[in-house]
């Protein structure tokens, strides 16, 4: 384990020094040498400005504007309102602030439940399907399929599935095995919660199948042999060896599948359409909702911001801890 | 080693709850798109009263889907290709040289998974529409505005996985290479590309999918000649009547390409995970 997570580090520090040294005198010039990198990461850097960090920027200056729709055409004409908008954000005995509180606990509870669900379900399928086994090819390639399918075509599918009338659910629980009196609501309600973390984790598991079965190939061989010579059995390999060899990999699938998953909009847009009810009404939604029923874009721009410094903060945390006494490999 | 009969059983159990878990929206979705309209508007019914395969012949002309489907064809095409390239040259870069600035470029380029797409959503829809005024250049609504949003999303993964990838690749081929009289780029695309195609088809694979399944820009910055895929599938429920034989007979045609290119591809996945995001 600890080889594995250590090499790339220790190359790098190698390759450090080995440029410079070992061509003396005939290396090309030195203008194009350094100029190069930079050249390479042109077309990334400017996407990444045009597309991510200018809107960033000018999300952050919205927040700062009464930016109505009477603005819209010339939005840098709209007048600063200072904090106002972010008061209006976080003012929980009013309205919009109530509803953002809301939506925050919601977005929290739900992204707990299905990043826990994935990873309990992705690591348990991942652990078990690692020795050969008849149809385990199979298997596997179905298992992909959730993350394979297109999200909207995949919760438009589910979205009949739980229709209350004609839908699959209430089929097999009401009528089939009797569990529920009468045909309850999915996608209204309370119940919608559930359905949209079901959703969730069918669409979402396949991923950390998917980085566990890697990370499962970098664990040498050697570890399990030498642990069944002392006479460990099945169980104990996997409680000893591989889940404690299965840390580094958790901590970088845990982070990507919390930022997926709080960030989410398409599977509760696609689920319920532009209004999610107030059970399921994650953040992502209720800001887009919130933004284009008042035409307050001002206040949604606000909210993003909050929203980013929030996320900003729990991810550096995250590492902080996770990533002690360990370097992230090429970062 | 055999494994012990606990082991095996609670194997089988599991596996078996899961693949059921997993292949029920597929089931749904393939055997209502052979139902007649009154099986899926009814009470769901396991057994079809009659097989029909209508469905597939009007999922076209209730809604133009063929014109959606060569809009998202172009846009997931397109951002698939640059996606890729740009993100070749940025890993190389990265994995290959030493320069100032590196650690804030990766950094950055990370921690731009962590934006929520909502956040700039408004300001690139506000970017685009200036750019228009000011230029001519048409990128809301088009084809192409929809390209470049898309090229950006995952472009940051393909980086970093292709970084990983790249530096699995021993430095000592491309020096050698370099010595031999290629230059930097000759070594790039003579030996690093080769090298690493497994990492490639990933990072391919994934901008595609992403592309191929984003709804809310595609539902804000497209118009009746450029709508894709993710945003047409909606014009099958009408005011009176949702046709969900025709929604799921529509699903299933636009999820064979994606789920077929992966499923044959997913071998270069893993590999590329293995090399690139696991590391």
């Amino acid at each position: 384990m600890t080889t594995t997570i250590s090499t790339p580090a220790g190359q790098a520090g190698v390759r450090g020094k080995a440029p410079g040294t070992a061509r003396g005198p005939r290396r090309p010039g030195r203008l194009r040498r350094i100029g190069l990198p930079y050249l390479l990461l042109l077309p990334a850097l400017a996407l990444e400005l045009l597309v991510h960090l200018v809107p960033i920027v000018i999300g952050f200056v919205m927040s700062f504007k009464e930016l109505t729709q009477f603005y819209l055409r010339d939005w840098t004409a709209a007048p600063w309102t200072a904090f106002d908008n972010f008061s209006v954000a976080v003012d929980f005995d009013a309205p919009v602030g109530r509803g953002l509180l809301h939506s925050f606990w919601i977005t929290c509870l739900f992204t707990v439940l299905s990043v826990g669900l994935c990873w309990l379900l992705g690591t348990t399928a991942a652990v078990y399907m690692q020795e050969t086994f008849a149809g385990r090819g199979l298997l596997r390639a179905l298992f992909l399929v959730p993350y394979a399918l297109p999200v909207y075509a995949a919760v438009i599918t589910w979205a009949f599935m739980f229709q209350r009338d004609n839908g699959l659910i209430n089929h097999v629980l009401h009528d089939q095995l009797g569990l529920t009196d009468g045909r309850p609501f999915w996608l209204i309600g309370d119940n919608s919660f559930f359905a949209l973390l079901t959703v969730s984790v069918w669409k979402g598991w396949p991923f950390a199948f998917l980085i566990v079965m890697a990370g499962l190939q970098n664990i040498p061989k050697e570890l399990y042999e030498a642990a069944a010579l002392d006479g460990a059995g099945m169980w104990q390999q996997i409680r000893r060896i591989t889940l404690p060899s299965l840390a580094p990999v958790n901590q970088v699938l845990v982070l990507v599948l919390f930022l997926w998953t709080f960030n989410d909009f398409n599977t509760p847009f696609v689920l319920f359409g532009k209004a999610a009810p107030e059970a399921a009404d994650l953040i992502s939604v209720h800001i887009y909702q919130s933004s284009f029923a008042t035409w307050n874009f001002g206040t949604g721009a606000a909210m993003s911001v909050l929203l980013l410094g929030f996320l900003l903060l729990v991810t550096g945390v995250y590492l902080f801890f996770t990533s002690r006494g360990r370097k992230v490999s090429h970062v | 080693m055999a494994a012990p009969r606990s082991f095996v059983w609670s194997r089988r159990i599991f596996l078996t709850v899961l693949a059921a878990f997993v292949a029920l929206p597929v089931f749904v979705m393939v055997s209502s798109s052979l139902k007649p309209l009154q099986d899926v508007t009814g009470e769901f019914r396991w057994i079809p009263s009659g097989l029909t395969i209508r469905p597939y012949f009007d999922i076209w002309e209730t809604v133009p889907l063929a014109d959606y489907f060569v809009n998202s064809l172009i846009v997931a095409g397109a951002a698939t290709v640059c996606s890729v390239v740009i993100a070749v040259f940025a890993a190389y870069a990265v994995s290959r040289y030493t320069f100032r600035g590196k650690r804030v470029f990766t950094v950055t380029v990370l921690s731009t998974q962590m934006f929520p797409g909502i956040l700039f959503l408004l300001p690139l829809f506000l970017i685009y529409v200036n750019i228009g005024n000011a230029t001519g250049i048409a990128l809301f609504g088009s084809r192409g505005g929809l390209i470049l949003t898309y090229l950006t999303f995952s472009l940051p993964f393909s980086i970093w996985m292709l970084i990983g990838y790249f530096e699995s690749v021993p430095r000592d081929l491309d020096e050698a290479a370099t010595v031999d009289g290629c230059g930097p780029i000759g070594a790039l695309f003579r030996v690093v590309v080769p090298a690493a195609i497994p990492g490639i088809v990933a990072v391919a694979v994934y901008a595609f999918m992403t592309a191929w399944g984003e709804v809310l820009f595609a539902s804000v910055m497209t118009n009746e000649t450029t709508r894709t895929l993710a945003v047409g599938l909606q014009g099958y429920s009408t005011q009176n009547d949702v046709y969900w034989n025709q929604i799921m007979a529509a699903s299933l045609v636009v999820s064979i390409p994606v789920v077929a290119g992966f499923l044959l591809l997913q071998r270069y996945l893993v590999t590329g995970l293995t090399a690139g995001a696991v590391k």
